[in-house]
């Protein structure tokens, strides 16, 4: 076991690298300068400015350097924030965003199985028609329209959350809600698909038939097996997520960092756009190995370590 | 062992739905034109109901973070704000664009206009306790050119304006002869490399704020970047800036004029979507919302709204190394046949104004007889198809082609794709042109505008200063904001003209500066003028005393007040 995770760690870095080497490249192809008033400032002035952040320099040998900087932890300073560190710019902006994240995901994921659980329960009632009803409708309203009005009825008009801003709990109530639709949907779909299949295999009947009651059989039986395609698309789950997240902390005036990752992108602030990328890149790919490494806690079918 | 993993499996769960939260983000907001940052105030008051006495707290939205305090790295609308609201300049800009003094009381010139000598109150001090002193603008006028700071403003504001600057800020020559020095303490002498008419209200301009030397090189690197390591001297202090989030102003107790400031607190939190922001001001959060276009039919007829009218101008550029507009008539037939009405009403609907010069109307007034720029020089264009259709044909037969095509660079945001497809429908009223609309984000427009690769190109500015040079400037040959290729000897002697031999005489420059927007516009249609900006707004009617600026820090909130809430 610590011999595949050394090894998916080892591979992790490898990733790393090439993530970094092909941004950085890419970045280096974005048009425009990272200049705020370029169009205002000769050519000589600019090269002047361009000097502070290294850029007079060639690609490769900029490329060189923002790795041997990388390597030792440093992530640079912002353009666009003169002066300001990039480490300390995420570190801002990401706490918010990563806590409706969590709140979204926790919340949409246990809302939706519970969903998927009492359509495959009750398998063709009212009750799963109506939770299909739910999931489809929460997977095809996009969250900025979904959002827009929860804030407007909720927040406007009765007045129950506040209607943008960050000061506090009761601020993250609404981005919650409007960031958990789709998770929830997700998850439910998914969730009846597996609970209907598994309900339907040899061994639940078995069971059934040994006198193991309806909800012990789902609980017991039904939930872990049904759970190993579910936790596989948790990850893409997640990343639908993170895209998300930008429009929804716009409209909830959340200072979260995917509004910061795109303004960097817009403004050509190279250090920023590095940085977020490689971070994003890095919770990734952990999350793709946690999700691998939770097939074996889940299934002892899945072995990973071979060798034991 | 059973229920180990389940633990495990449980606490593996929340920890990748943890990490799993960052955001990423996709690209829904991108600038529109070269507006550069477009500001959304609001203020408001969220807290109780107060009786009696208003309580004296302004809370107002931001569209974007704080790009830097730092005055000699500013070069936003976001940042000159708040500088302008915490620092005092030289002057500061009061009612009506005029200076009024700042840390400067007044001021001598001398007969050449080169010296200028600024006497300094004695009483003004930094927020640590320290006084502000003449030293503490040669510091900051020496930090903004030289070329380790990496200052944008600092060369564009500074050179051709302050001795030296030019080669200061290339490195050709010490910092130290920049021509800005202190005489003493309360005494400072500018020379300028040439006479500045407009002088005195650039002093206000961000770029030109003191800083307190000792403390900027105490704090490094860390200089303006938290509210405790930064200093004021302004009505203003910044007391808390949590980064993204928005940011806390406290009255300065210890400012020199502290009598004449009201607010306690100024609330700044960030946001960025408008109907956020109308549904934050619907429900009294904030005192002060910017409106686009779809919510001004609803609010037009209220008593909270307000038009503020803005001194930039959009305009279409049109490319002269094209055959097709190297020719002066099919220029001018193009100028005709755009329906600026049309763009304001239909397209705008906020306030703006047709465009029919090349300076903006109630911005810059004659010296002796105070009317307005735009009046005296009037429509210097006018739309009328009939007659570009004649202009066109007498064009077509000049080139000898009975079709045309041409590309059209515009904006990629909503509004300008609305703009620039009604004005490709307008323009192809002129028989047999056809135009090709190309929409490109922000920095395209301007890698393409430098390397003049386009035809006709839909265009912004904003002025610098308050005077028509920065308007007018710009199409000097070769000029570095040109590039359409116009080269014109007399248009270049108007300009020179009013930068050198008629500095000092502001009547006649004055009237070199219409008649080179007559040249511009009128005869050589160098572009065709679209419209003047304008944005709408809705104020609760208990903010009182805001100044709305037509340059640097939008607004000035040393003088409101709340009334009546």
């Amino acid at each position: 076991m610590t011999r595949y995770i050394l090894q998916r760690l080892g591979y992790m870095l490898i990733t790393m690298f090439l993530i970094a080497t092909f941004t950085f490249f890419l970045m280096k192809l974005l048009p425009g300068s990272p200049l705020a008033a370029a169009d205002k400032l000769s050519e000589e002035q600019q090269a002047i400015v361009l000097e502070k952040y290294g850029l007079n320099d060639p690609v490769p040998v900029q490329y060189f350097n923002y790795m041997v900087n990388l390597a030792q932890g440093d992530l640079g300073i912002s353009f666009q924030f003169d002066n300001r560190e990039v480490t300390t710019i995420i570190l801002d902006r990401i706490g918010p965003s990563m806590q409706l994240g969590f709140q979204a995901m926790v919340i949409g994921t246990i809302l939706g199985m519970l969903l998927g659980l009492v359509s495959a329960i009750y398998h063709n009632g009212f009750l799963d028609y109506s939770s299909t009803f739910l999931a489809v409708v929460g997977q095809s309203i996009p969250s900025f329209v979904f959002a827009g009005i929860l804030q407007y009825y909720v927040g406007v008009r009765l007045g129950w959350f506040p209607v943008a801003l960050w000061e506090g709990w009761e601020y993250t109530v609404l981005p919650t809600i409007s960031l958990a639709i789709f998770p929830i949907a997700i998850a439910a779909r998914f969730m009846r698909t597996e609970m209907l299949e598994v309900l339907g295999s040899d061994y639940i009947t078995t069971a059934r038939a040994k006198g193991v009651n309806k909800f012990g059989v789902v609980f017991k039986h039904g939930l872990r097996n049904a759970l190993i395609p579910l936790i596989t698309v948790l990850g893409p789950l997640a990343i639908g997520l993170m895209t998300g997240t930008l429009v929804i902390e716009n409209i909830f005036a959340v200072p979260g960092i995917g509004e910061q990752f795109v303004k960097a992108i817009n403004t050509n602030d190279f250090p920023i756009i590095m940085g977020t990328t490689l971070l994003i890149a890095f919770l990734f790919i952990f999350i793709v190995l946690v999700i691998d490494l939770l097939y074996g806690v889940i299934d002892p079918r899945i072995r990973l370590a071979e060798g034991e | 062992m059973k229920k180990t993993n389940w633990y495990l499996l449980v606490l593996a769960l929340v920890l990748s739905l943890f990490l799993a939260a960052c955001s990423g983000g996709d690209d829904s907001e991108t600038g529109s034109e070269g507006e550069g940052t477009d500001t959304t105030e609001t203020d408001s008051e969220g807290s109780d109901e107060a009786s009696g006495d208003s309580e004296q707290v302004l809370n107002i939205m931001d569209s974007a973070e704080i790009p830097t305090m730092d005055a000699s790295l500013a070069t936003d609308a976001v940042a000159f704000q708040w500088l302008g609201s915490t620092t005092d300049g030289l002057y500061r800009l009061g009612e009506g664009a005029e200076p009024e003094p700042g840390i400067a009381t007044d001021h001598e010139v001398s007969e050449d206009a080169l010296t200028w000598t600024f006497n300094l109150r004695e009483d003004a001090v930094w927020s640590n306790g320290d006084p502000v002193t003449a030293n503490d603008f040669v510091y900051a006028w020496q930090r903004a050119v030289n070329p380790d700071t990496g200052s944008e403003y600092g060369p564009y504001m500074m050179n051709g304006v302050i001795l030296n600057a030019e080669a200061v800020s290339a490195g050709d020559m010490p910092v130290e002869e920049l021509g800005v020095t202190a005489v003493d303490d309360y005494t400072l002498e500018v020379q300028l490399e040439k006479p500045i008419p407009y002088f005195e209200s650039l002093t206000t301009f961000g770029t030109f704020l003191p800083l307190n030397q000792a403390f900027v090189e105490e704090q490094g690197d860390q200089y303006a970047l938290e509210a405790e390591t930064l200093l004021s001297n302004g009505p203003f202090v910044m007391t808390e800036w949590n980064h993204g989030e928005g940011w806390t102003l406290e009255k300065n107790q210890d400012y020199w004029d502290a009598e004449n400031v009201q607010l306690e607190e100024i609330n700044v939190r960030v946001v960025k979507e408008t109907a956020t922001g109308v549904n934050l001001y619907e429900t009294g959060e904030v005192d002060r919302a910017g409106l686009s276009a779809e919510f001004v039919d609803q609010y037009s007829s209220s008593d909270e709204y307000r038009i503020e009218e803005e001194p930039v101008l959009f305009y279409v550029k049109m490319n002269q190394e094209n055959e097709i507009l190297s020719n002066v008539n099919a220029r001018k037939a193009i100028q005709m046949v755009i329906d600026r009405q049309g763009i304001v009403d239909v397209i705008l609907n906020n306030g703006s104004l047709p465009s029919v010069g090349h300076i903006p109307a109630n911005f810059v007034s004659h010296p002796d007889s105070g009317e307005d720029f735009r009046e005296l020089s009037g429509d210097l264009i006018e739309t009328n198809v009939e007659e570009a259709q004649q202009l066109w044909s007498t064009a077509k037969e000049e080139l000898g082609i009975e079709e045309a095509e041409l590309g059209y660079l515009g904006g990629d945001s909503e509004v300008a794709q609305n703009m620039d497809a009604y004005i490709k429908d307008q323009l192809e009223q002129l028989e047999g042109l056809t135009v090709n609309v190309e929409s490109v984000p922000f920095q395209v427009r301007l890698d393409r505008d430098t390397a003049m690769d386009y035809d006709l190109q839909n265009s912004g500015w904003g002025p610098d200063y308050i005077d028509p040079n920065t308007f007018l400037n710009m199409f000097v040959t070769d000029g570095a904001n040109n590039k359409t290729g116009y080269a014109s000897e007399e248009y270049d002697s108007l300009i020179a003209e009013a930068n050198n031999e008629l500095a000092l005489e502001p009547v006649e420059r004055f009237e070199n500066f219409l008649e080179a927007e007559q040249l511009l516009i009128q005869d050589d249609a160098v572009i065709a003028p679209l419209y003047q900006r304008a944005s709408a707004q809705l104020w609760k009617p208990y903010v009182q005393g805001v100044i709305v600026n037509p340059m640097g820090p939008d607004y000035t909130y040393k003088y409101a007040y709340i009334e009546g809430k």
